[in-house]
């Protein structure tokens, strides 16, 4: 089945490769690979860029690791990533690389509890990771009792849903996780893909959500959008303020305005500080060579950065994420100066 | 070879052709034989080529874990901790699970289609099940998510109050796990295990059942000891191609068994299998000792598939041999 899939998609991409010389003799290409987790704005920037300058972009969402790798053999012009690079990946590119947060996401802690319908079953982050550890087992076990006293909870177990393929979304999950809880950091640590120690795993945010709609006593993770999609119960995490926010736009930007930005965005902005900010958001990043390997694309390719950052940000809150925050755009404006091609900035503004 | 070139010359002796359609005939010989070789050293080459490519990718993998890779019990990509065992385990138990529950039904259905069922009930029935084995993995994965796992769900708290005692029926009530992912593999090879198995029971000649009619045997008597026995090698042939399937089977199996890579005795256990665990983690993978221990991974598919093809060759020599009728 998966061979069969696998073919026809390399007979696609074959025949999209045997078009491509028409195409590129009337407009400018782009490609790029990587994250799935931002597809659905890029796409709609894609689409948007294309109608107003005719510059035509193509991009994969393969996962952001094989974006990151495609980046470094160079066969395409920009990657994506949901997780900043590591410093031995930055090391084996040939030529600096640049981050460039495009948006930031949010995740929604999700559940179904039966008995308990609606969204904000208050947790703190000690709660949430011995949740995800396995060591709190059921429903109304004292600590979760204790946060909620308002709410009837149930002598169930408790069946932890989360991702079986690797994902961005996971990276975020357990980045927060290792923010917040010692044991955590120590015993399963940040990545894609983790040793969980407990739970079902599921394909895709759309497997998550299912899964917790359809089994009751489950919890699990999911981006923000999917949980508003598909109605699912999300609960209110406590934040580093102490105070128990539910999942939003705003508070995903709040975070991010409320942690130190490095000259090189690579940073998580998990559990940030305010009264308003929910703790677990990330941004999404756009890897582009500082030093452009081709004069027309990197020229074009720092054009479309500079219009995503500013043009591109209104299309952000309608499908679900959270625009930059002014002072990142601001910063951002300097990072897209210093774009060059053999000395000379890219960009004459 | 010989014997081929042998009825050549006897055919050619009667009325001796001229030399050059001798030629001509054996330059066609030639070419055709020529053809028909480099398409199968094709498929040699073929599986040559994969093999040593995945050795070469695995290569890194091999080195820095040797045999703890086959024998440790975790897979933790965050430290890079690979053990393969818990999804060995995996993919040959739900494979197991899955020839456990097809082998009686499809032997059931090919001996009720071949010795029993009239002819129109039997188009019927092949043709149904011609469109069973037509129907994508990825559907009958999501039959199994909104049919099949809640059915076990509320299935399992009985079983579990009535045999809780066995470690086979403990843990919560997921719906997702090993037993679900059996059952969804089982009815996936049924179709190829049936179709087979009935094609084996149809080239038994009629003289064999005739005989044992006329011995008065019962038709039980006729189909266990006269039908059944006689294409032994065939039925183990569906039932080989049936655990290949099983074995290598992705999509269905991931949306089912709950993909935690854990050995537990319970059936009602999450589990992971190696191709699932493939599939999930491929697109993600970055490190170079990851993506190598992925590969080898894939390898140790390959490995198990040959191990269990050839033991079942074995097995099937040793019983036509000693069955004393080979076909």
């Amino acid at each position: 089945m998966a061979s069969r899939s696998l073919g026809i998609a390399f007979l696609v991409t074959l025949l999209l490769a045997l078009s491509l010389p028409i195409a590129s003799a009337q407009t400018v290409q782009l490609t790029g690979a990587g994250a799935s987790f931002p597809y659905p704005i890029y796409s709609k920037w894609f689409d948007e860029y294309y109608r107003e300058t005719g510059v035509q972009i193509n991009y994969q969402s393969i996962g952001s690791g094989g974006g990151v790798r495609q980046l470094l053999s160079r066969t395409v012009d920009f990657g994506a990533s949901d997780a900043p690079m590591t410093d031995e990946e930055l090391a084996q590119a040939e030529r600096p690389i640049v981050h460039i947060p495009t948006v930031i996401g949010a995740v929604s802690v999700v559940y179904n509890i039966p008995g308990v319908p609606q969204s904000g079953l208050k947790l703190t982050p000690e709660v949430l990771a011995d949740i995800f550890l396995g060591e709190i087992t059921r429903w109304n076990d004292p600590r979760i009792q204790a946060l909620n006293p308002d709410l009837n909870l149930p002598n169930t177990h408790i069946i932890v849903a989360r991702r079986a393929d690797a994902s961005g979304t996971t990276y975020t999950f357990s980045d927060y996780l290792s923010a917040v809880s010692e044991k955590w950091a120590q015993r399963v640590g940040v990545g894609r893909s983790l040793n969980w120690p407990t739970g079902l795993g599921a394909r895709g945010n759309e497997g998550v959500a299912g899964l917790v709609r359809q089994t009751p006593g489950a919890i699990g993770y999911v981006e923000q959008a999917y949980a508003e999609q598909n109605n699912l119960a999300q609960a209110a995490l406590q934040n580093k303020d102490g105070y128990f926010v539910l999942p939003s736009l705003e508070g995903a930007s709040l975070t991010a305005a409320g942690v130190e930005m490095p000259p090189d965005y690579r940073v998580s902005i998990v559990n940030g500080s305010g009264k308003d900010a929910y703790p677990i958001a990330t941004f999404t990043w756009l890897l582009v060579y500082q030093d452009a390997w081709d004069h027309e694309k990197g020229k074009h390719l720092a054009e479309f950065l500079w219009w995503a950052i500013h043009d591109g940000q209104r299309f952000a809150p309608e499908l679900n994420y959270a625009p930059l925050p002014d002072a990142v755009v601001k910063s951002l404006e300097e990072t897209l100066a210093g774009l060059v091609y053999n000395g000379q900035p890219l960009l004459n503004r | 070879m010989t014997s081929h070139a042998a009825t050549e010359k006897s055919r050619s002796r009667p009325a001796p052709p001229s030399p050059q359609d001798i030629r001509r005939k054996h330059v066609g010989d030639a070419l055709f034989r020529g053809i028909t070789a480099l398409a199968a050293a094709s498929v040699l080459a073929l599986a040559a080529i994969y093999v040593v490519q995945m050795a070469l990718n695995s290569w890194e993998a091999v080195r820095h874990f040797g045999w703890s890779f086959v024998v440790g019990t975790t897979w933790d990509p965050v430290f890079e901790e690979f053990g393969a065992l818990p999804v060995i385990w995996g993919t040959v138990i739900s494979s197991l699970l899955a020839l456990l529950i097809a082998v009686p039904i499809s032997l059931g259905v090919s001996i009720y289609l071949t010795e029993i069922a009239g002819r129109r009930i039997r188009r019927i029935i092949e043709f149904l099940i011609e469109i069973l084995a037509s129907i994508p993995s990825v559907v009958y994965g999501l039959w199994g998510i909104f049919v099949l796992v809640p059915l076990v769900r509320s299935i399992q708290p009985h079983l579990t109050s009535w045999f809780g005692f066995l470690p086979l029926f403990q843990g919560p009530p997921f719906g997702y796990g090993m037993l679900t992912a059996g059952i969804i593999l089982a009815i996936m090879i049924l179709p190829i295990m049936t179709s087979l198995t009935r094609e084996a029971l149809h080239a038994v000649p009629n003289h064999q059942r005739e005989a044992s009619l006329a011995l008065a045997s019962t038709r039980w008597e006729m189909i266990r000891h006269a039908v059944l026995p006689y294409n032994k090698s065939g039925i183990i042939a569906a039932i080989v191609l049936g655990l290949g399937r099983a074995l290598g089977e992705t999509m269905a199996v991931t949306m089912v068994i709950g993909n935690q890579p854990t050995i537990s005795t319970s059936l009602f256990m999450p589990a992971q299998t190696i191709a699932s665990l493939i599939a999930n983690e491929f697109a993600e993978a970055s490190s170079s000792l990851y993506l190598s221990v992925l590969i080898e991974l894939g390898l140790l598919l390959f490995g198990i598939t040959l191990l269990l093809n050839v033991g079942a060759r074995l097995l099937v020599n040793r019983i036509s041999h000693a069955g004393g009728r080979r076909r």
